[in-house]
């Protein structure tokens, strides 16, 4: 039971810290950035290259992690993204699709189809004990990580100048243009943060569950786009709660119900929360123009 | 007296519509100049393309004998044109403070306090809501928050599309009368109003747009005694 939860806050906060990429993205782009999945994929290949091809220390390999999905993620929005700033959604989201392919499909032929085991990076580190039970120290330092991305994204989009930016830019692209805010930069820095959020999420996921092959940021990927509108798609918060929730949800359900319907459990309760409150659980509605 | 902002011969479309069919005219550095005309005229698209928000075809948009084309929209403001938008378009999510924080975006910090004290000073109102999201705000307040944002980025000249619009008798009075503070303090206007009576009464020249032409222009208070337009936007 307190195993079970333990477990299911960590895999959740790791779809938490996926989830505030997706919100993030939509908030301001307005469009779910599908590929999103797929560079948390390359993070993990990126940490698994840097320590056990080159050697490097876990902390340089997930800084290296980083630096390579920010890059990728702003490329991925200037070179995909931006020339449809001004496209149909629908355009917008069969490209987003395609991008996931090509991001797939370019892995396969660096790093092939075979599944290379993630080597535990947090094994020096003592468990905590707790009861009967001893809490890996992936879970700690999953756990704490979210704790910190969430307190310093909120400080950031409440306390800075860039971060609240970042908000005029989601409400109003034409509004915050004239208050001399660079619309295009702001997007860019979204997808840099959101990628380099996704990268942390990608080291955490593969020394959680230790297979890595290119599909493997779809699964969680998708889960985490969940965990965005369960909490409310575009609410930091949100992310961080649906993220947990979802994850609660799931290692329950597999405890308790049946392995392989817990992801249909997770999605019911998604459908279920959508039909009794349409903006998600801390989402707010749009307000409409006076 | 110098010309501050001069268009010539704008020709702005959106895809095939031709919604602006070769628009001039100036203001002057002191001055409050109105843009009058119906619904539909033209006058919100003629501001949107001066403040960069939309691109013109063809023509000229010379701000302080600087010519505007190819400044990047979000590089305007810093030039010292501010434009406060039709339907005010305040950030809804944001606390007053932050809207107005975002208006001095182009602005140092310390600029930013200064500019702040002056803009709490023209609207009390603002003060005592600091901390308020503006989208619970009056619509009244909302208007007032519009152009103190506005006024944040210490523009020469300030561009208002409409700032009566949907407001009680009572308030369109108060943001005409602050329009005309703003004016002595030494802010250039550029206003456009459907509410011809209200911005002839204020202003000191005034020019009449209709489906995308300028058709009259002259002094305010000549246009408001002319019969063409008592007959057109004075309701007799
Ligand atoms: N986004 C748009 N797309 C197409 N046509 C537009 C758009 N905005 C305005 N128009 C058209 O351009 C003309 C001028 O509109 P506008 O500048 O908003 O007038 P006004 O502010 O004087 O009421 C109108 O015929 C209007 O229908
Ligand atoms: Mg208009």
């Amino acid at each position: 039971m307190l195993a079970n939860l333990i477990n299911g806050i960590s895999l959740g906060s790791v779809y938490a810290i996926i989830a505030l990429g997706y919100t993030m993205v939509y908030g301001i782009a307005k469009m779910l950035n599908f590929a999103h999945g797929d560079v948390i994929m390359v993070g993990g290949y990126i940490a698994f290259c840097s320590i056990m091809y080159l050697g490097w220390p876990p902390a340089l390999a997930v800084i290296a992690a980083m630096v390579v999905c920010t890059v990728l993620g702003i490329v991925i929005e200037r070179l995909a993204y931006k020339p449809l700033r001004n496209a149909t959604s629908l355009a917008v989201l069969i490209t987003a699709i395609g991008v996931s392919y090509f991001l797939q499909n370019v892995a396969l032929l660096i790093w092939s189809a075979n599944t290379k085991v993630f080597p535990n990076i947090f094994e020096k580190l003592p468990g905590i004990p707790l009861g009967d039970t001893t809490i890996a120290p992936v879970n700690v330092i999953t756990v704490l990580a979210n704790i910190v991305i969430m307190i310093v994204l909120t400080l950031f989009t409440t306390k800075t100048k860039m971060g609240k930016a970042m908000r005029a830019v989601s409400e109003d692209k034409g509004a915050a243009t004239l208050m001399g805010i660079n619309v295009n930069r702001t997007i860019s820095l979204t997808f840099a943060i959101g990628s380099g959020l996704a990268a942390i999420a990608g080291v955490l996921l593969c020394t959680a569950y230790p297979t890595l092959m290119p599909t493997t940021g779809a699964m969680p990927g998708i889960k985490a786009f969940t965990a965005a509108v369960f909490g409310g798609i575009g609410s930091i918060p949100g992310a961080m709660l649906g993220g947990i929730l979802l994850g609660v949800i799931e290692i329950f359900g597999k405890a308790y119900i049946s392995t392989q319907l817990s992801d249909a459990i997770v999605f019911a309760v998604l459908i279920i929360v959508l039909l009794v409150k349409p903006t998600g659980l801390l989402g707010h509605k749009v307000h409409e123009k006076v | 007296m110098g010309t501050m902002l001069k268009v010539e011969d704008l020709q702005v479309y959106y895809g095939s519509i031709h919604a602006i069919k070769g628009v001039s005219f100036e203001v002057n550095e002191g001055e409050i100049v109105t843009l009058i005309g119906a619904n539909g005229a033209g006058k919100s698209t003629t501001l949107n393309t001066v403040g960069g928000l939309l691109k013109a075809r063809s023509g000229r948009i010379m701000f302080e004998d600087k010519d505007l084309h190819g400044v990047p929209a979000n590089k305007v403001v810093a030039e010292g044109m501010a434009l406060c938008p039709e339907g005010r378009r305040v950030f809804q999510h944001m606390t007053v403070l932050e809207n107005l924080e975002m208006g001095a975006f182009t602005r140092s910090n310390a600029e930013a306090e200064e500019t702040l004290e002056h803009v709490y000073e023209l609207f009390p109102r603002l003060k005592e809501r600091y901390r308020q999201v503006a989208g619970t705000l009056s619509g009244g307040e909302q208007q007032m928050l519009a152009m103190g944002r506005a006024l944040m980025s210490r523009p020469k000249l300030m561009m208002l599309d409409e700032p009566s619009m949907g407001l009680a008798p009572i308030l369109v009075q108060q943001i005409f009368d602050i329009i005309v503070d703003m004016n002595k303090q030494g802010t250039t206007i550029l206003l456009v109003e459907q509410n011809a009576q209200m911005a002839l009464s204020v202003a000191n020249r005034a020019y009449v747009l209709e489906t995308g032409r300028i058709t009259m222009s002259g002094d305010a208070k000549e246009l408001a005694a002319s019969e063409e337009v008592k007959k057109a936007y004075l309701g007799g």
